[in-house]
């Protein structure tokens, strides 16, 4: 074991025991100004609006939806990369400003980014580039290469042929696995892989997922998966949260939202999904057109410009999140809330 | 540690690393403008301006301030005067080389001072953003409502005649300039990834800026700045050929060449020497400068 | 469009203010007291008093200013020292004969700059880009005065083809387009156009470059499209640049005469500067640098005008 010798910094303090979130978003709201001509009114646009979810202790919540949805900028905003307008972001019971700093906090959760060149640091060695985290949290600067060197081999790459690379000189697989052990240097408990693997090649996206799997086992981590692509979120992900246009459309353990899709966007989704049984091609588009302008979402529930069941309902209200089992399976359709109005919602129980 | 995870090792691939070796990004631009042979005559031809010029007292030149006035306006080749003599009948060969001394000082200081102070600007306006950003900005745009020239010109021109205003002058002419390119491309690097990361990772601005910013902007405004040598040579010079620098007796290139005007007429070889002097080293600045970007642009 | 230009001259009306501010300020970093230049030596107190309060300068310098500003946008830029003239009829009549030597130099410049450029482009990495690229370089890195007076050596001094000095026979002010005058014009014109020639030229040879490079043009070619065709898809597109770094050129030229214009005696806006400037006629100098500047801010402002209406991208950018 030659982990004896290889100090890493000591993780953030499991204060709250297993039951509770390792992370927990409240109402988590972001609004863009967006500049207008001169003579134009201001206008936002709803990045992100009122998304709250739970994150457990050792799970992996896959985040799906469409570019432009705000998978992007809520993984910035839980990140404190920018500062949100309204929620709250809970790392293990503990809030930002009050029980955690944020130097404690940027230690408890790192984030891995998708541009695995844009990424790292052009004019550091690869060496340095993970070192540079723990160096900023005190560590010493042997130590910290060390560490560095030590996490390389974790991530699968022989040290002494790449600690002392640049980034340009290797491949994007073997970039988005430094940024891995970049991530981990800090001894995160939670990290959050925004499109971590989808600029990778297929059979590489298969090695760095497999490679994900083994750090999670290992160092214990918790992620929050955040891509497109549905394959990938299905077999890495343990529950699933599908956004559209900045809001939480559906969540549920991936099962049950994949074999029960409850909302008609994440029924397009999956039928999106291109499929290699010929039996099984998809025929015809399951949603025309593109996404509303986030800057000016529709009224009431913002899918309904696209969704082939919209009745007058759908656009004068908007749907909240309703629980469809006891399994935390929920939607935000009114075909799926009881007693809704509209012609497709089962009907009322009285339970 | 024990074993690797099976999905890494197993794959030889994964270990190629590439066949180069591991270099660092100025050691590569260092190895890729020595073999470019302009810029390399480029290097040689300055060098040697500016070793004759520090090493002028010791290289057994007449002395520049010495006159005659029965040797003026000797041509080239007479004996003793291999490049004649000016109107004064001051030996040629020794003010040239003693010109270079402060016509590359009042032609380069202005540009090394305006790269520190635009630098700083650029980095504070791009790297904090916002309000700070939009007011170090606007006034920057002032300084762009002016030819360059004529900013230079009106600001030695209501300051005085003068060596320090001459340089002061030009300093201002070229602070916007660089503060601007600094300022766009910190801005640029500002909005990579890396910098996110590091920002995640916990470290401070100042952190950041050191470690992650400079190294990535100053090649490029170092760049930016070696092409203005060219300008700032002749633009210094220029103002010492309105009357507006260097006062004579100095030996300067541009004041020289003004000095000489009236010559033209008697002796015009010699009247221009000075400024094939101011040519050359401006020349060669801006192919050493152009040779610099090409080298450091590594993508290809 | 309408809007963009509005917002545009908006943009311009702080610009416009600033450089006012500069051109005012620039009086009163002049060391020592501006009224020298026009006092006697002998003057008593009282009669620098006066004058001082004649000129103005007794105020605090924001009312100076906020006055100069107003009667300046009547058009009253004060008197010059040395002449007793008011300022604003001597610029313009020292700025006609600048307009005409940049407009003349301009159509040297531009013309050959654009010309070297696509070639160079075209024939990108060939000894012909290699010679054009040459000509660029040395153009934009020669000390202007001294081409000048090279110039002078050699098709004055040497040749006698041409004058050296001034804008027409016997120190004539008045321009005229006649062989008689235009004599005067050429060699001022030439030297004035090796700047531009250098930059247009590298401007354009690295549109052409780019856009031959990418993938529309193979597109073009693919579908059978000869070479002449490409060539217009890549002046239409190289157009829009080209045409900016053109406009600020001929504003340099404008602004930038100075040093040309002494060498040759040209009686342009920049030989006014000269000699405002040594003989401390400090209203001169400061009307003369408002002046040129607007110039410049209004020439500007028509270039992004003008390439907003062909270049429809830049208006939503």
């Amino acid at each position: 074991m030659s982990e004896a010798n290889i100090a890493m910094l000591e993780q953030v303090e499991d204060v709250g025991g297993v039951a509770q979130p390792l992370l927990q978003v409240n109402n988590l709201t972001k609004h863009f100004p967006v500049r207008g001509g001169l003579f134009a009114a201001k206008r936002t646009v709803r990045a992100v609006d009122n998304v709250s979810f739970a994150v457990a202790k050792g799970e992996t919540v896959g985040i799906v939806g469409e570019s432009g949805c705000g998978k992007s900028t809520t993984a910035r905003l839980l990140m404190h990369l920018m500062p949100r307008d309204a929620g709250d972001i809970i790392y293990d019971g503990m809030t930002v400003g009050q029980s955690l700093s944020l130097r404690e906090l940027r230690r408890g959760m790192q984030m891995v980014f998708q541009d695995s060149y844009a990424s790292l640091n052009p004019r550091l060695t690869i060496e340095e580039s993970i070192a540079f985290g723990p160096k900023v949290h005190g560590m010493a600067d042997g130590a910290a290469r060390a560490l560095a060197r030590e996490l390389l081999g974790k991530v699968g790459l022989r040290p002494e042929n790449f600690a002392s690379r640049y980034p340009h000189e290797i491949s994007g697989g073997q970039r988005q696995r430094v940024n891995i052990a970049r991530a981990l240097a800090l001894s995160p408990r939670l990290v959050i892989l925004d499109e971590a693997v989808s600029a990778l090649d297929k059979s590489v996206e298969a090695q760095v997922l497999n490679l994900l799997a083994d750090l999670k086992r290992e160092f214990g981590l918790t992620y929050l998966f955040i891509s497109h692509d549905l394959n990938v979120v299905r077999y890495i992900s343990d529950r699933v949260l599908v956004m559209y246009l900045g809001e939480v459309v559906e969540l549920g353990p991936v099962d049950q939202v994949w074999d029960n899709p409850a909302h008609p966007y994440t029924r397009a989704l999956l039928a999106a999904m291109p499929s290699s049984d010929p039996d099984r091609r998809t025929e015809k588009p399951p949603i025309t057109g593109d996404p509303p302008n986030p800057i000016d979402p529709p009224p009431g529930c913002r899918f309904h410009t696209r969704c082939p069941f919209a009745e007058p309902l759908c656009a004068n209200a908007t749907p909240k999140l309703t629980a469809l089992d006891r399994m935390g399976h929920e939607a935000a359709c009114y075909m799926a809330i009881p007693g809704s109005g509209h012609s497709r919602a089962p009907r009322e129980t009285t339970a | 540690m024990s074993e690797l995870p099976l999905s890494a090792t197993a794959d030889a691939a994964l270990q190629a690393a590439p066949a180069t070796k591991a270099r660092g990004y100025w050691a590569t631009v260092g190895r890729r403008i020595t073999r470019d042979k302009v810029s390399m005559v480029c290097a040689l031809v300055l060098l040697l301006i500016f070793l004759s010029a520090i090493l002028a007292p010791w290289l057994g030149l007449e002395d520049p301030y010495k006159g005659s006035m029965i040797r003026r306006l000797r041509h080239i080749g007479t004996t003793g005067y291999p490049l004649g003599t000016d109107e004064l009948g001051r030996d040629m060969l020794a003010r040239l080389v003693y010109g270079g001394r402060l016509s590359l000082v009042i032609g380069i200081l202005p540009v090394i001072l305006a790269f520190c102070i635009g630098t700083s600007l650029g980095l504070v306006a791009g790297y904090v953003g916002g309000k700070l950003n939009t007011a170090i900005m606007r006034t920057i745009d002032v300084f762009y409502a002016f030819p360059s020239v004529l900013l230079a010109i009106a600001i030695s021109g209501a300051l005085g005649a003068g060596i320090i205003n001459s340089i002061v002058s030009l300093t201002v002419v070229f602070v916007p300039q660089i503060t601007r390119v600094a300022e766009s491309v910190t801005t640029g690097v500002r909005n990579m990834d890396f910098v996110e990361a590091a920002r995640a990772s916990g470290a401070g601005p100042f952190t950041i800026m050191r470690v992650h910013i400079l190294g990535n902007v100053l090649g490029a405004i170092f760049v930016y700045a070696t092409s203005l040598i060219s300008v700032s040579m002749i633009l210094a010079a220029g103002l010492s050929f309105l009357g507006l620098g260097t006062k004579p007796p100095e030996p300067e290139w541009g004041l020289m060449l003004n000095t000489l005007r009236t010559a033209i007429y008697v002796n015009p070889w010699v009247a221009a020497l000075p400024g094939a002097m101011i040519f050359a080293v401006s020349i060669c600045f801006n192919l050493l400068s152009d040779g610099l970007r090409s080298a450091m642009d590594i993508r290809n | 469009m309408l809007a963009y230009i509005a917002r545009r001259i908006v943009y311009v009306v702080p610009i416009v203010i600033s450089v006012a501010l500069v051109c005012f300020l620039l009086v009163h970093i002049t060391p020592g007291d501006p009224l020298v230049a026009v006092l006697p030596a002998d003057a008593s107190q009282e009669l620098a008093a006066q004058l001082r309060a004649a000129y103005g300068f007794d105020r605090p310098l924001p009312v100076q200013f906020g006055l100069w500003l107003l009667r300046a946008l009547h058009g009253d830029l004060g008197n010059s020292i040395a002449t007793g003239r008011p300022v604003l009829a001597e610029v313009m009549r020292a700025v006609g004969n600048t307009v005409t030597l940049a407009i003349a130099a301009a159509i040297i410049g531009f013309t050959m700059g654009i010309l070297l450029g696509l070639i160079a482009g075209y024939f990108r990495e060939t000894w012909i880009d290699k010679v054009a690229t040459s000509f660029a370089i040395a153009g934009v890195s020669v000390p202007h005065y001294w081409l000048g007076m090279v110039l002078v050596i050699i098709f004055s001094v040497q040749l006698n083809w041409l004058p050296a000095v001034g804008a027409g026979p016997n120190g004539s002010n008045s321009w005229a387009w006649d062989w008689a005058h235009l004599k005067y014009l050429v060699l001022p014109a030439i030297t004035t156009s090796v700047i531009p020639m250098g930059i247009v030229t590298r401007t354009v040879r690295a549109l052409t470059g780019d856009i031959l490079s990418q993938d529309f043009v193979e597109a073009l070619r693919a579908k059978g499209l000869h070479e002449r065709g490409v060539f217009r898809h890549v002046i239409k597109n190289a157009a829009p640049t080209a045409l900016a770094v053109m406009g600020l050129q001929l504003g340099y030229m404008l602004g930038g005469s100075i040093l040309i214009e002494t060498v040759f005696s040209w009686p342009g806006s920049g030989f006014l500067l000269n000699s405002a400037i040594f003989q401390r006629d400090l209203p001169l100098l400061q009307g003369t640098i408002l002046i040129l500047a607007l110039f410049f801010v209004f020439l500007n402002l028509l270039v992004d005008i003008a390439q907003a209406a062909i270049d429809p991208r830049i208006k939503r950018g």
